[in-house]
């Protein structure tokens, strides 16, 4: 049997959310119905990371990329493109040249042509509930080489030599750590993986750990073999079914074929790696939070050092990187430390993977080279702001980030460029924001998240917290002052230096951020009580104006029943009454209901 | 799955490498694409298929360089006589259409045009 097509489908979070398993299923049905099954593969992949067109059905050898599918179409599908070879040009959204009946290439996709896939190479090509696909794409080569050919020294050679810094924000040097851990005499050491991803809007652990499980335990048992430990744990919070259950899977199957375990690959080495379920606190994204929780305590972090790399686990050498960082590891390793630091910036290497969300045509996740611009992502792979509306910032590095303005839009994107800019790079959150959003409300949003998810144990993030969004809740509402504007200034301060660990320290961030950049629309919510933006629902009033002639479309459409008046005579809005809803003005069709 | 030895995973490694191959655009310079409408079918383009992956799936080199697929029927060759047709597009060499292309057609196409990088004349025919 012979397999000549390939029918991909999109397996990730968001596409199995909207059905993707259905249409596999329909798909595997329909393969079967019209007798092709034995020429033709139906896979469930990671994600192809252009999420904004999911589900997506992926054609393999040619290419055809079929967008927002939905499960009655796989009759078609396979009737058409698998049976007679005809491409479903409604669905398909790189259309074929004609003169080639060529489809274009997926790399050819504007949201694609600027990526580069290391990380993501596996995820959305192979089967990641299956370790042979793995295993057929050189998985596991990497491990061999360290059971059996090179050194734990060479080992942390190659990672010093591909310059891998982690990816979970701090950008710490990866061989560092494996180094200080390696050095540190113990009778137990352990390796962890940090997949407690918790910024809003970022989802590149889970999409790793989604569709490419195996390169994760890969770099975990080289860690382990590396620095002498033979345990592992992954941390990663139960709101990550998905990638739970393909973990689950992958360590099963790993166990089984000896690749887990009690001497595997028959070299003497011993290692076993076990799940944890975060509860879902953002601290625990903290490693000594983390490790604290893995031991059963209350997730709070504890000053450092000393580092986990020298006492972390129960008191023991720890390693501890982020999901991302290990997935590059079996690549480094496997091709060498040049190959990888040949991509990117002089002081961080390789590629890094982004969730790009907001306002974007293209959502989704990508992964590109160190040193990028801004300028490329928003508008070459994102495809620009939707709706003609302008590009007001990007918001990186989560709640501990900043905001990054039209002015930077071509520095290229680093760690180091990040912070000098103010951001930073975090785990690989992206949001984009356009001149409909307010960076008082989004920073407002911010601390709201931070102060949710404080822990509660040192003074300067409990408190200062709640203060700077005391702050802003009442500027968004339109009763700031400019002394509050001091005031934040000043509890930032504190809490950048006082805080126990980096959720306090970053959290004033988007604050020193936003003063900094759009200090301008702080000043226009205190001093003309107005929202430029028009989103501070406070500061709003709809009005209606002389264009009224009184057809009452919008006193039908108010919840509130504030809006009063004679048929064909003007109207009027209660301001006390209205709940600045805005249906009023969307039902309007005479222009003649106004925010300002 | 029984526990695995260095070559076990290197039998894997092998067996599945052709299909990886097979399924991974990445890379390849060379893209035939067969004609499977009604009478290319019936003309044989499935055998036509099978041959062209058994010269590729026999080479390690054209393994990575080339990626053979489906279409539909190719305007214009499906006049009865043509089929089946192909058409092959290497890298820096004109696209071209080839017509009847049985079985032992294929291996001329692949030696003289793909590996040989010269267009098999005798068997182009002009699409209209």
């Amino acid at each position: 049997m012979r397999y000549k097509n390939y029918v991909l489908i999109c397996g990730g979070t968001a596409c199995e959310s909207s059905k993707a398993d259905e249409i596999y299923r329909n798909i595997q049905k329909e393969l079967e119905a019209n007798n092709v099954h034995g020429e033709t593969q139906a896979l469930k992949t990671g994600c192809f990371g252009f999420c904004e067109k999911g589900p997506i059905v992926k054609m393999l050898p040619d290419e055809s990329f079929y967008v927002h599918v939905k499960p009655e179409d796989a009759k078609e599908l396979v009737e058409e493109h698998i049976v007679k070879g005809r491409r479903v040009t409604r669905l398909l959204y790189n259309k074929p040249d004609c003169t080639t009946s060529a489809v274009a290439s997926v790399d050819d996709i504007d949201f694609y042509k600027k990526q580069v896939r290391v990380v993501l190479r596996n995820c959305g090509f192979i089967d990641p509930e299956d370790i042979n696909e793995y295993i057929a794409r050189d998985g596991y080569v990497a491990l061999e080489k360290v059971l059996f050919d090179i050194s734990a020294d060479d080992v942390i050679k190659e990672l010093e030599t591909s310059g891998l810094r982690g990816r979970g924000g701090a950008g710490f040097p990866t061989w560092r750590k494996w180094m200080f851990t390696k050095n540190t005499e113990s009778d137990q050491k352990f390796i962890v993986c940090n997949a407690d991803e918790g910024d809003p809007g970022a989802y590149m652990d889970r999409s790793i750990l989604e569709g490419d499980p195996h390169a994760v335990l890969e770099a975990m048992t080289i860690a382990g073999k590396t620095v002498g430990a033979s345990r592992g744990y992954i941390y990663i919070r139960a709101e990550y079914p998905l990638a739970i259950h393909r973990l689950e899977i992958a360590i099963k199957q790993a166990k089984e074929g000896g690749l887990l375990g009690d001497n595997i690959l028959e070299s003497g080495f011993n290692f076993n790696i076990e799940i944890r379920l975060g509860a879902g606190a953002f601290v625990c994204g903290e490693e000594t939070a983390l490790l604290a929780s893995l031991e059963g305590k209350r997730g709070m972090p504890i000053p450092r050092p000393p580092f986990p790399a020298v006492k972390g686990l129960w008191g023991k050498p720890t390693i501890i990187n982020n999901v991302e960082t290990y997935a590059n590891i079996p690549a480094i390793i496997r091709n060498g430390g040049a190959s990888f630091a040949a991509k990117g910036t002089e002081a961080s290497k390789g590629t890094k993977v982004f969730a790009l969300t907001g306002k974007i045509a293209n959502s989704g996740l990508i992964e590109v080279p160190m040193g990028i611009t801004l300028r490329e992502i928003v508008y070459e792979i994102g495809g620009g702001i939707p709706n003609g509306k302008k590009f007001k910032a990007v918001q990186t590095g989560g709640p501990s980030g900043g905001m990054i303005t039209s002015e930077f839009l071509d520095a290229p994107i680093d760690f180091d460029n990040l912070t000098k800019l103010g951001s930073m790079m975090g785990s690989g959150g992206m949001i984009v924001m356009d001149e409909d959003d307010c960076a008082v409300d989004v920073t407002k949003f911010y601390l709201e998240f931070t102060v949710e998810e404080s822990c509660g144990k040192c003074t300067p993030c409990r408190i200062g917290g709640a203060q700077l969004y005391h702050y802003l809740e009442k500027i968004t509402n339109g009763e700031g002052t400019m002394e509050d504007i001091e005031s934040m200034r000043k509890i930032s301060r504190a809490m950048q230096k006082a805080s126990l660990c980096a959720l306090g320290q970053t959290a004033p961030n988007p604050i020193i951020s936003t003063l900094k950049f759009f200090e301008d629309e702080y000043l226009a919510h205190i001093k003309d009580r107005k929202c430029p933006a028009g989103k501070c629902q406070k500061m709003i009033r709809y009005v209606i104006n002389e264009k009224c002639i009184g057809c009452t479309a919008c006193v039908r459409k108010c919840p509130v029943n504030c809006i009063t008046g004679e048929k064909k005579q003007m109207h009027v809005i209660d301001q006390a009454a209205c709940v600045k809803c805005g249906e009023c003005e969307r039902v309007c069709k005479f222009a003649a209901i106004v925010k300002n | 799955m029984a526990k695995l030895t260095r070559a076990d995973l290197k039998k894997i490694r092998d067996a599945k490498s052709k299909e990886i191959r097979r399924r991974d655009p990445e890379g390849k310079t060379t893209h035939v694409i067969i004609g499977l409408g009604t009478c290319g079918i019936k003309a044989g383009a499935r055998e036509t298929f099978d041959a062209f992956l058994d010269e590729v799936d026999a080479n390690e080199k054209l393994q990575l360089e080339v990626t053979v697929t489906q279409t539909g029927c190719m305007k214009g060759g499906c006049d009865g006589k043509n089929e089946p047709t192909i058409s092959v597009i290497a890298s820096g060499m004109e696209p071209t259409v080839y017509g009847n292309v049985k079985p032992d057609a294929v291996k001329r196409i692949v030696n003289e045009h793909i590996i040989g990088r010269k267009t098999v004349s005798d068997l182009v025919i002009d699409l209209k």
